[in-house]
């Protein structure tokens, strides 16, 4: 059996190599410097230094979201603990899998004020899917794989093990993963079969349906993206998805309408508004996705599969409610469609479609083509046919530049966009870009980028050019925080309050500095140029600075508290009723 | 009717560890549910389970995502509607102090009785009585000893089983 006593420490790096941990992002400090001597005296276990705890655990949701593994994060206690905070929530939010070690002071001083100490159990408690303090080093081994095993379990999401200094130096057991069962954690995967047969029978008698598609089905694994194209292609229904779900089915199908919600498409807001069945998969019903609640798809039935029994009817309430994992669901739902040569009502069908490509056709995404200017949605087309046929990721940072990145970058796969939906994290990009690069070394990564956002955690800049991670930030930059700015000019009377960006760096030198390459474009014509030196850059980070049309806003734009058809088109739309209080409450 | 505001009494079995009713108590504060009274105790040693009743109100929805949010809390193991799932039922116990003289002091003693309340603590010029019963009848004793030198008074919330056989 296992016998053999270990230090708290060394437990720690034998329960994440166990867990098949290979990569940890981290930082060091007083509280956790036993568990980095332990990491120091082994080679298989790769520790990644980031320059700030908050960018270890985003680097670890670009590991874990490029992979669909956990994430790993190491900080010390008290400021690297709360330091970490943020991108724990962001986690939360975006139900990404991480498990992150904190160091704590000695069980006998916690209580006591002592230096670096933070209740850090207490500060995370709601911004984890489960924390532990681990006061036993009897108990660490069990915890940390407690801690994977919730942390990837049911709705994925960050669990944190606080471990004072003294369990990391104590001698202990150590218990492998197979012995440890949890007590109480058992989700739901298999939906009841009864449910998903009703659902298949609404869903075969749909004269306008749509499917609606989330996160939920990136996190069930490529397996379940597979089935949901395979059962969407079977169907002929069209397709929206949430801005988590892009890439669960491919972008290029011709059934796919683009994403959906306040800054989604014309077709598919509409689709989703005039439908008459609904099939959401893995969503939650956010309120970037539904704008006005008592008219959000008003006619509709709603199916709603998640594994998540809090998400059913939490905001919209549902017809067919199915708890379960999106993987295990919609292959019952392929299996008994086609056990019952189930087929779409293709008249009503041909109908819905020929609606829909009415909206389609009036081609929401165009914007002013001009030579005089580089307009951002160019720069990201350019971008985008840079990249065809490349194996490539995107991360994005948060604003205008992410709702373009969105419309613009078309995903075939799932996996491949990654980005700080339910938080909405400015400072999210570069290091989850740097995550996924040292997941994937001979991808290309591109963290689409805007200036503000940049500098929130450029610091990072450092952990690339360390590790060789050869990152592309392609930086919007339109001197303004530009979503701030588009909502000042919509609600607030164009009075732009402290929403310029003053005092920028030069992003080249600043590049240089670091000993990575920096570019910048100014004109329509240096576009192409830029892109293609970027990507020629294999050994070392790239800061691309293009200097993008200052006043340009995000379109189309479902203003908050609005409708889905009452979609803004461009600039010379305004909201139906100038400034609606109701909206301007909303964020 | 659907936003009727219903009142309910929930039972959710947790393992007993640190920080278990901090996570009952921060998911009822941090989503804005409302908690009209929680009791919290161990009920089996040998698992280290505990037993939190807990009364809260909201519409249909809200107490239906009270039930989901409580349930997908890690160390939860079982979250039962007892309002809901046919009938219970619930008890109160307080304790309460009552200090006079003379008529009313003889007066608190006959109430004390007619309720079934038991003296716990008597001196010459108080009694602590200790009264179980449901919430409604520690009401109206707690209102009548109001008027005859209530000092005060300590409740436990309610805690509730279902009746008949059927275990939680």
């Amino acid at each position: 059996m296992s016998e053999q006593k270990l230090t708290g420490a060394q437990i720690v790096i034998k329960a994440l190599k166990d867990q098949g941990v290979d990569i940890i992002f981290g930082y060091p400090g007083g509280a956790v410097l036993p568990i980095y001597d332990a990491l120091f005296q082994q080679n298989d276990l790769k520790h990644v230094l980031v320059r700030h705890e908050q960018a270890a655990v985003h680097a670890a949701e670009g590991y874990a979201r490029s992979t669909g593994k956990v994430g790993c994060v190491l900080v010390t206690s008290g400021p690297g603990a709360t330091n970490a905070v943020t991108g724990l929530l962001d986690a939360l939010c975006d139900s990404i899998p991480l498990v992150c070690l904190s160091g704590q002071v000695p069980t006998h001083l916690i209580g006591n004020d002592a230096f670096q100490e933070a209740d850090t159990t207490g500060i995370t408690r709601p911004c984890t899917k489960h924390n532990y303090l681990v006061k036993d080093v009897d108990n660490l081994a069990r915890t940390l794989h407690e801690a994977f095993y919730v942390a990837r379990s049911g709705r994925p999401g960050p669990v944190l093990v606080d471990i004072p200094k003294d369990v990391q130096f104590a001698d202990g057991t150590y218990v492998p993963p197979a012995e440890v069962k949890h007590k109480t954690y058992r989700p739901q995967v298999k939906a009841e079969i009864a449910r998903i047969e009703e659902a298949i029978e609404l869903i075969a008698n749909a004269k306008r349906p749509v499917f609606y598609t989330g996160g939920g089905v990136i996190n069930a694994g490529p397996f379940a993206a597979k089935l949901l194209t395979q059962f969407v292609k079977t169907t002929g229904f069209p397709i929206t998805s949430t801005l988590m779900g892009l890439g669960a089915f491919p972008a290029s199908d011709n059934q796919w309408l683009g994403m959906l919600g306040m800054h989604g498409t014309y077709e598919a807001n509409l689709a989703m508004y005039e439908c008459d069945v609904m099939i959401n998969i893995g969503a939650r019903f956010d309120d970037r996705v539904t704008g006005k609640l008592s008219a959000f798809s008003p006619g509709s039935k709603k199916i709603h599969v998640d594994i998540d029994p809090s998400s059913i009817n939490k905001n919209v309430a549902v017809d067919i409610p199915i708890v379960g994992d999106c993987g295990a669901v919609l292959e019952d739902m392929l299996r008994i469609w086609k056990a019952r040569a189930k087929s779409a009502d293709k008249p009503a069908l041909k109908e819905w479609w020929g609606k829909i490509e009415g909206w389609r056709a009036r081609n929401c995404l165009n914007y002013n083509r001009t030579e005089s200017v580089i307009k951002p949605q160019y720069a990201l087309e350019r971008l985008r046919e840079a990249l065809r046929g490349k194996d490539h990721y995107i991360t994005t940072e948060v604003g205008q530049h992410q709702m373009w990145a969105a419309q613009f970058l078309p995903f075939d796969q799932p996996n491949r966009w990654l980005t700080s939906g339910g938080l909405g994290t400015m400072g999210y990009g570069l290091p989850a870009a740097i995550g996924a690069q040292l997941a994937h070394p001979d991808a290309i990564v591109v963290d689409v980028s805007g200036e503000a956002s940049f500098l929130m955690n450029m610091q990072e800049i450092g952990t690339a050019v360390q590790y060789r991670a050869p990152v592309k930030i392609f930086i919007l930059n339109n001197q303004y925080m530009g979503m701030v700015r588009q909502w000042q000019e919509l609600l607030h009377g164009s009075r732009y309050s402290q929403s310029y960006s003053e005092a920028l760096p030069d992003f080249v030198k600043l590049a240089e500095s670091w000993g990575c390459v920096g570019l910048r474009a100014t004109t329509v014509a240096e576009v192409d140029q830029v892109i293609e030196k970027m990507l020629a850059v294999t050994d070392r980070p790239c800061i691309i600075d293009i200097a993008v049309d200052p006043k340009e806003n995000c379109f189309p734009m479902i203003p908050g508290g609005k409708a889905h058809n009452e979609i803004l088109f461009g600039p010379d739309d305004s909201p139906s009723d100038a400034t609606p209080e109701d909206g301007m409450v909303l964020v | 009717m659907e936003n009727a505001i219903e009142k309910h009494t929930i039972a959710v079995l947790v393992d007993n560890e640190p920080g278990v009713l901090a996570r009952v108590i921060g998911l009822f504060s941090g989503r804005g549910y409302n908690i009209e009274s929680l009791t919290v105790a161990e009920v089996n040693n040998a698992d280290h389970l505990s037993r939190i009743t807990l009364v809260t109100s909201g519409t249909r929805m809200i107490i239906e995502q009270i039930k989901a949010q409580l349930g997908r809390l890690v160390p939860v193991h079982r979250v039962h509607d007892l309002t809901d799932e046919g009938p219970s039922v619930e008890r109160e116990l307080a304790l309460i102090k009552v200090a006079g003289t003379g008529d009313r002091r003889i007066e608190a003693l006959r109430l004390a009785d007619i309720f079934q309340a038991k003296v716990v603590d008597a001196t010459l010029s108080s009694f602590v009585f200790e009264l179980t019963g449901t919430t409604e009848q520690v009401d109206d004793f707690v209102g009548l000893m109001g008027q005859l030198g209530l000092v005060e008074a300590s409740r436990t919330g309610v805690v509730a089983m279902s009746k008949g056989p059927a275990a939680f």
